[in-house]
């Protein structure tokens, strides 16, 4: 880690904001006592496993299980035994809990089975076979015609400016190929449900990243009220989307087999199975045109995005919104249109991956700006700095950017650090060495929060309760899940309180306890519950007007004397957010976060790997309340972009992931990672809690195209396909060789 | 809890685990990892893949790191196992509080006894620990979250000072 320059404004007054804290969670984290979900240890629990459909598609006729086998050894549940409805609510109800026809996807869930060890567990698996009547599945996203979700954005007359274009400009165009990426937490998915007690309560415990989604599906699933349904986040080794809307599903699969085995049972996937059958990022095809003014002014842009959602809906709707708000990237466009559709097909349903949606298109747009700067002989860093927009500009969608626009800090930042804009990008080089290096960037930005009304539909709320011993517990949805959120919220809290780190203490996340802050995604924690938090502790320290003593003594006389020491604040958008959900039109998200990025590589000629080895990056995140969370966010979401563009293979076969293990699921070791160097930017957002916005995602969009333009650098090579494998480059070469590529 | 490496007979084996002194009843090629995580309740080893390929499993065996996914219990017969709750791993770990090397944690432990490995590795062999050598080390322990920066400079922070 190297931050290389702070452009912090000076906080003389902040003690804890800005400042690094001690991370709450880390001494246990450092000496393992920090308890995952597979380390509870429960005493009489079962083990519990699922049976999977071995087809892509088709229909369920029921089970034959081998008469060999003593079934009374083991539960065995199936859609019969739902008592509530067989959904997994989320947006659509579309996908069962356990398929009790229609199968759409391999290793969709069938039944269920607990038994006491994992020995009779595995016996059981293997006695039992789904009769299912295959049906002929479709793979390919372009042949769909079941559509999710489709959407259009448009803004001036793009057929006008294309059928008369300016003399001298140019018309670029491009198809931009993205494929699926694992997240690959290193704990795999798990859960451990109790059988319903007396009164019905169901207890789930489970590494999630959203109590409160799993409650609503138990709801669903079970058929009882919100209150009977009690959900706690335990120690989450890693999620990054991941662990947004799956947990669901083994939750149900872990409660169904509790309530019929009248026992604990612990649900956790071993690798493979995570693997196979967890959602990953969306597939995505991006077609773009755009015409460009022979001085480099960008005119119009058509754009064309498909997702490949899988079998079910899951969130493929947000996905392909988040998607398509980021496909113009950070550019002013006086005319765009912006068209969208995910569609299904009988793939594993694909989900949240952090970025969700914008590192597709973020890729396509930032490789036709390159493309763009060759044809026009224009410096890429000055050809994106010519159109970056600016405070007061409007977005694709209409948006007035007025606050905390941070473009032209970022780029001036990426230049000192990287001097990427005096690098003669693409210009013949003498070298024949075996091996060449390349420079290559990026620029981009990522809406922080809920896209549209969706902060305004969440409602997301924060209690501060004054504890009897003058201490203020937090009490948030939000999960704690590597990124930083108990750390944040105990420097918000004290800072906002005016009292010390210590005189606070967070609540575990536990539907029983704590409000529904919102899910913990969207780079929404810091931003919008953080801000809530904020305001809660605030009022909080005015009712507490007692005088005299430390802040401990201070409260309990408040509350001696009768003061309400509960203070619960629920968020509501800042005035004068408008958002038009049938037009796409409007504010789309509060605020946005902005980024460049600058990879160095160096290439094998003969074999076309490629090692990253340097990469720059200059982040605008409004206020780092915590530098050190806010750079390893940037550093580990850098790393997961750069594995996405060059390693991390996921590819499928008659629906099925064909890297089923670590061997084969190839993430960056330290090794592969490059050096990073940081540079927090800071342009202070009026509306976030301290100026802060969102940082979580904004690091995935921008490693992608910046290491392909790179790589374009390198070897003279216009790749459009993430990851770039180096068959792919090599099959490039070739046809290179056969037509050679004009030199800008 | 019982799986497929547990069928065979018990066997008994002696051996020392964070310093105590164990005799064990367990089939022969039971996992060192089920060993400890659940015959010995100690959860600190973590298992991310079962299959070697994840290093979050790693413990010192006689001082040098074993994936302990991958290594039987009679393998360990007459040794002494040191896992993440074991002592000497302070400096370690004070390092990894103090340079953000620890995110989601679940990395952390096969991490902080490789990093262990290594620096004892440094010491006997005489090399000077170096950014390369940690990355050298550390190459078979993932780590999704921190993109590895804050886990090397941990890393060779608490090797300089141990030098000092
Ligand atoms: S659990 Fe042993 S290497 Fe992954
Ligand atoms: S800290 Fe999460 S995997 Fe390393």
């Amino acid at each position: 880690m190297q931050v290389s320059a702070r452009e912090a404004m000076v906080h003389p007054m902040e003690r804890f904001i800005g400042r690094d804290l001690a991370r709450p969670d880390g001494p246990a984290k450092v000496r393992g006592e920090a308890v995952y979900v597979a380390d509870l240890r429960v005493p009489g629990a079962w083990v519990g496993g699922t049976v999977r459909s071995d087809v892509a598609r088709g229909v369920l006729r029921g089970f034959e299980r081998d008469p060999a086998f003593d079934w009374k050894r083991v539960t065995f549940v199936t859609a019969a035994d739902i008592p509530g409805e067989n959904v997994q609510a989320l947006i659509v109800d579309d996908q069962p809990v356990l398929a009790s026809g229609a199968i759409e996807h391999w290793g969709e869930p069938l039944a269920l089975i607990a038994a006491p060890d994992v020995a009779t567990l595995e016996a059981a698996l293997a006695a039992v076979r789904p009769r299912i009547d295959p049906v002929a599945p479709n793979f390919d996203p372009e042949l769909s015609t079941r559509v999710f979700k489709s959407i259009r954005i448009a803004k001036g007359d793009v057929d006008a400016v294309f059928g008369a274009l300016p003399a001298g400009a140019i018309v670029v165009e491009g198809t931009y190929r993205t494929d699926s990426q694992e997240q690959l937490y290193i704990e795999p998915q798990g859960c451990i449900a109790w059988p319903p007690e007396a009164d019905g309560t169901i207890t789930v415990k489970g590494s999630l990243q959203c109590p409160h989604y799993v409650r609503k599906a138990l709801v669903r699933c079970f058929g009882i009220a919100p209150e009977s349904a009690r959900v706690v986040q335990m120690e989450t080794g890693g999620g990054f989307g991941g662990k947004e809307e799956y947990p669901s599903v083994v939750a149900c699969h872990a409660a169904l087999l509790a309530r019929a085995a009248q026992r604990p049972v612990k649900l956790i996937y071993d690798r493979h199975e995570d693997l196979a059958v967890t959602p990953k990022r969306h597939p995505g095809r991006v077609k773009l045109r755009a015409a460009f003014s022979g001085e480099g002014t960008a005119l119009a842009l058509d754009a064309d995005v498909l997702f490949d959602g899988g079998a079910y809906t899951t969130l493929s709707p947000v996905v392909l919104s988040r998607g398509t708000l980021h496909a113009s990237g950070p550019y002013r466009w006086p005319s765009a249109r912006i068209v969208g559709r995910v569609v299904a097909t009988n793939h594993v349903p694909y989900g949240a991956f952090r970025g969700f949606g914008a590192p597709q298109t973020c890729f396509a747009i930032e490789r036709l700006f390159d493309r763009a700067a060759r044809e026009l002989a224009i410096h890429p860093y000055a050809l994106r700095r010519q159109n970056a927009l600016v405070a007061g500009d409007t977005t694709a969608t209409g948006q007035l950017l007025e606050h905390s626009v941070g473009s032209m800090q970022v780029l001036d930042a990426i230049a000192r650090s990287s001097a990427f804009d005096r690098h003669a990008w693409c210009a013949p080089r003498a070298g024949t060495g075996a091996k060449r290096r390349g420079l290559g960037m990026s620029f981009f930005f990522h809406g922080a929060g809920f896209t549209g009304s969706g902060e305004e539909m969440l409602k997301g709320r924060v209690r501060v309760d004054l504890l009897p011993d003058g201490r203020a517990e937090v009490l948030a949805g939000s999960t704690e899940i590597g990124q930083g959120t108990d750390t944040l919220f105990t420097a918000i809290a004290a800072e906002a309180l005016g009292v010390d780190t210590l005189d606070v203490v967070l609540a575990r996340p536990d539907t029983a306890r704590v409000p529904d802050s919102g899910p913990t995604v969207a780079s929404r924690t810091c931003m919008v519950v953080g801000g809530v938090l904020e305001q809660a502790c605030r009022t909080l320290r005015s009712r507490v007007v007692e005088s005299g003593g430390t802040w401990r003594e201070r409260a309990r006389r408040f509350l001696a004397s009768g003061g309400d020491g509960s203070v619960t604040v629920t968020y509501a958008s800042p005035a004068g957010v408008r958002w038009n959900d049938a037009t796409y039109q409007g504010d789309a998200y509060p605020v946005f976060g902005w980024a460049a990025d600058v990879a160095e590589v160096e290439v094998d000629v003969d074999t076309c790997e490629v090692d990253v080895l340097r990469f720059w990056t200059a982040v605008d995140v409004g206020h780092a309340l915590q530098p050190r969370l806010v750079v390893g966010q940037i550093e580990g979401g850098s790393l997961q972009a750069v594995g996405w563009a060059q390693r991390e293979v996921i590819t499928t076969r008659d629906g099925r992931f064909e890297q089923d293990r670590l061997a084969t699921c190839i993430v960056p070791t330290t090794l592969d990672a490059p050096r990073f160097d940081v540079t927090l930017v800071e342009v202070p957002y009026p509306h976030g809690p301290y100026g802060a916005k969102g940082v979580g995602e904004l690091p995935m969009d921008g490693g992608a195209p910046a290491v392909l333009s790179a790589i374009e650098d390198a070897l003279d090579l216009h790749a459009t396909h993430v990851p770039a494998t180096p068959e792919r480059l090599l099959a490039l070469l070739e046809a290179a060789s056969a037509t050679p590529v004009r030199r800008a | 809890m019982k799986s497929i490496f547990d069928e065979a007979d018990e066997i008994e084996i002696r051996v020392r685990v964070n310093g105590v002194a164990r005799t064990l009843s367990v089939p022969p090629l039971r996992r060192l990892l089920d060993v400890l995580r659940e015959d010995l309740g100690l959860a600190g080893s973590k298992e991310g893949c079962g299959e070697g390929e994840c290093g979050a499993c790693t413990v010192l065996v006689d001082g040098a790191a074993v994936l302990s996914c991958l290594a039987p219990a009679c393998q360990v017969e007459g040794t002494e196992v040191v896992t993440v709750e074991g002592a000497g791993f302070e400096r370690v770990q004070a390092s990894f509080l103090a340079h953000g090397g620890a995110q989601c944690g679940i990395c952390t432990p096969g991490m902080i006894v490789m990093t262990r490995a290594w620096i004892d590795a440094c010491r006997r062999d005489g090399t000077e620990p170096t950014e390369d050598g940690a990355r050298l080390a550390l190459a078979g322990n993932l780590c999704r979250c921190t993109g590895y920066g804050a886990i090397i400079a941990a890393a060779l922070a608490a090797a300089r000072e141990e030098r000092a």
